[in-house]
């Protein structure tokens, strides 16, 4: 994995600071130009990878990429799915079943399944996470993803009603598919590290909130410290910067200073802003 | 053995909940009831829990000592009363009864029983929303006079739509649904108003229920309030409640991720001036996440009022209270709604033609 990752929080109106920021941001990247400007910042200062959701935006994001095979020919996207309040809102209107049937797409193997009389009911797990999968997939066709997340909402989800199998699942098409490293985002890093392994999914990539200020860390600093000394597994830090509660010199000295982190996703809308943060991984991972 | 816990409903809080009570120490989760086969066979075949079409087997198959309620707001009630009967504590999704009459009795009973009934208004468990009802109730702010509430977000965006949430019957409608938060935010930091007027209610895409809700809240004390809600507002990301609270001694402004506090003269360690504070500083940890430290952190509290160490901060009489208002702004709308379709009816008979009025002009001449 490349040490560090350009996240895409800052793109979609998510600030867990202030409802202001996020409006502010939510109006400047409305269209896809503004966002694909301030990747191209993070290109040109040396960030090889975009670690974003399958928001529908996104598909436009891929869409300048595949235009530009020669420009983007080291660049990476390390997609994460589900994008999840597309599936929460489908729910809230649908419910959960007519939810599911919207989420798929509307030519293909699904709709010849229910054209040939096959329900949801019958159908086994497996094969509808697959579908899943391939929809979101789809915007990034021909282009490189090496590893594929499966989102916090989801993981935490499924560690939460104890659905370890589905981890495997979800490892099994990710590898088979599109041949990419399957990860999981979590808040939830000392569970879920446990739930991987009964699960029997060996030296799992895990992108986890891990910042000095133990924000967002179920189970407390001291826990994710210890899981990080001595659990069996390739970190992802995110959230490192606890929404501005540390300042960013301290917060990324902290970071880098941990054991086995091996990637640093952050987000930021300004040129200056992601320069001086590379600067400061670069710096303090040396 | 934990508390021996059963969940009726697996819609969107139903899973939820199932996820958090599940990763609970104290707690064994060992059925679930829904009416759907297909949900209940998927969790069947994948997890430990013991699944259920009718929630009286569950509850006494399983020897429950507790049961999470978060099927569609109609059947609340019955399924409450039921648990009662079975004298089992109770945590049930928002809002609590339709009929606010049937809320209070058997929040009395409840509490009779020494049962916990605990409602699911998670942002009484948010640190800014928690922060605010401090200050206000310590007087920080000085005399309130004015509160302002307001809910918006993505809900309904179209006329489609076939769940519950879009009858009226069945507890859909933006006031039920997505006012009883801003509602129950304004009595928990302040107070349940006594009265309203005003309310307007009505539809920007549904067919059968409210998208948009206004109305002006009336207190005793002589304090007075707005109250705006809107569920058709494609230009939020996800429900935005904002609740400010204007006093003798300043002013508050409240959402979950922010507190702005103006302070006119120092107080209880505020200087004059604005104040700003985070919800990542007011923040407690939790042991587990999903969606939000604050649906972990209300279901912790349900467990610690289980265990007798806490005392109940949503509990079936505030969210009958809550209830309580909804009922009033549905009944101001309505008879709002009547006045106005008569003075529309009288108008139309009073107004004269243009033929009339000419007439009238020309004879008054003489």
């Amino acid at each position: 994995m490349e040490r560090i990752l350009f996240g895409d929080n800052q793109f979609f109106g998510i600030n867990h600071a202030s409802e202001e920021k996020a409006r502010a941001q939510a109006m400047r990247f409305r269209n896809a130009e503004a966002m694909i400007e301030v990747l191209d910042s993070a290109h040109e200062a040396g960030i090889k990878v975009f670690m974003c959701t399958t928001h529908a935006k996104v598909a436009e994001i891929t869409d300048h990429v595949r235009a530009h095979p020669s420009r983007y020919s080291d660049f990476s996207f390390y997609p994460c799915m589900p994008y999840a309040h597309k599936y929460a809102n489908a729910m809230a209107e649908h419910g959960p079943l007519d939810a599911l049937k919207e989420m798929l797409p509307p030519t293909g193997a699904m709709a010849a399944l229910m054209k040939g009389g096959m329900s949801l009911a019958s159908m086994n797990v497996e094969g509808l996470a697959q579908l899943l999968i391939d929809a979101e997939m789809k915007m990034f066709r021909g282009l490189n993803t090496p590893v594929i997340f499966l989102q916090n909402v989801v993981t935490d989800l499924l560690l939460g009603i104890g659905f370890y199998e589905a981890f495997n699942i979800f490892a099994r098409h990710v590898k088979s598919r599109y041949g990419a490293e399957p990860g999981f985002i979590t808040m939830n890093l000392p569970a879920l590290l446990d739930a991987l392994e009964q699960a029997g999914i060996e030296n799992p990539i895990v992108c986890a909130t891990v910042n000095k200020a133990g924000f967002r860390m179920p189970g407390g600093l001291a826990a994710y410290e210890s899981a990080l000394k001595n659990r069996q597994f390739r970190p992802v830090a995110m959230s490192v910067l606890a929404s501005g509660a540390i300042q960013p010199k301290e917060a990324i000295e902290y970071v880098c200073k941990l054991p086995k982190v091996e990637s640093i996703v952050f987000g930021a809308s300004s040129r200056q802003n992601i320069v001086e943060t590379k600067r400061l991984i670069d710096e303090l991972s040396a | 053995m934990g508390i021996r816990l059963g969940l009726v409903g697996l819609g969107k809080m139903g899973v939820s909940h199932l996820a958090i009570a599940n990763s609970h120490p104290d707690v064994d989760v060992l059925g679930v009831c829904d009416s759907n086969p297909v949900l209940l066979s998927a969790l069947r075949k994948n997890t430990k829990f013991h699944c259920y079409q009718n929630p009286v087997e569950m509850i006494e198959t399983e020897k429950l000592d507790a049961v999470i309620v978060s099927t569609p707001s109609r059947f609340h009630a019955d399924l409450v009363r039921t648990a009662i009967d079975h004298n089992l504590h109770i945590f049930c999704e928002k809002p609590f009864c339709l009929d606010p009459q049937q809320g209070k009795l058997l929040a009395a009973e409840a509490r009779q029983r020494a049962l916990v009934g605990q409602v699911g208004y998670h942002l009484r468990f948010v640190g800014t929303f928690l922060k605010a009802r401090q200050l206000v109730q310590s007087g920080c702010i000085g005399r309130i006079h004015h509160i302002r509430a307001e809910a918006y977000g993505p809900v309904v965006l179209r006329s489609r739509g076939t769940t519950w949430r879009g009858h009226r019957s069945e507890g859909g409608g933006c006031l039920y649904d997505y006012a009883s938060h801003a509602i129950d935010a304004v009595n928990f930091i302040y107070d349940a108003p006594d009265a309203v007027s005003g309310t307007i209610a009505r539809s920007v895409f549904s067919r059968d229920v409210e998208d948009e809700a206004y109305a002006t809240l009336i207190y005793d004390s002589g304090a007075t309030g707005q109250l705006a809600v809107n569920w058709s507002d494609e230009s939020q990301r996800k429900m935005s409640v904002k609740v400010t609270v204007w006093g003798s001694n300043g002013k508050i402004s409240v959402d979950r991720q922010e507190l702005q506090i103006y302070i006119r003269q120092a107080v209880d360690g505020y200087r004059e001036g604005w104040h700003l504070e985070n919800i990542t500083q007011l923040t407690e940890p939790i042991s587990y996440y999903l969606r939000g430290e604050e649906y972990t952190a209300q279901f912790d509290h349900f467990v610690r009022c289980m265990e007798g160490r806490d005392e109940c901060r949503s509990s079936f009489d505030t969210a009958a209270q809550t209830d309580n208002v909804i009922q009033m702004l549905h009944d101001d709308a309505e008879a709002g709604g009547r006045i106005r379709q008569r003075q529309e009816a009288e108008h139309v008979n009073v107004r004269p033609t243009f033929f009339e009025s000419l007439k009238s002009r020309v004879t008054s001449r003489g």
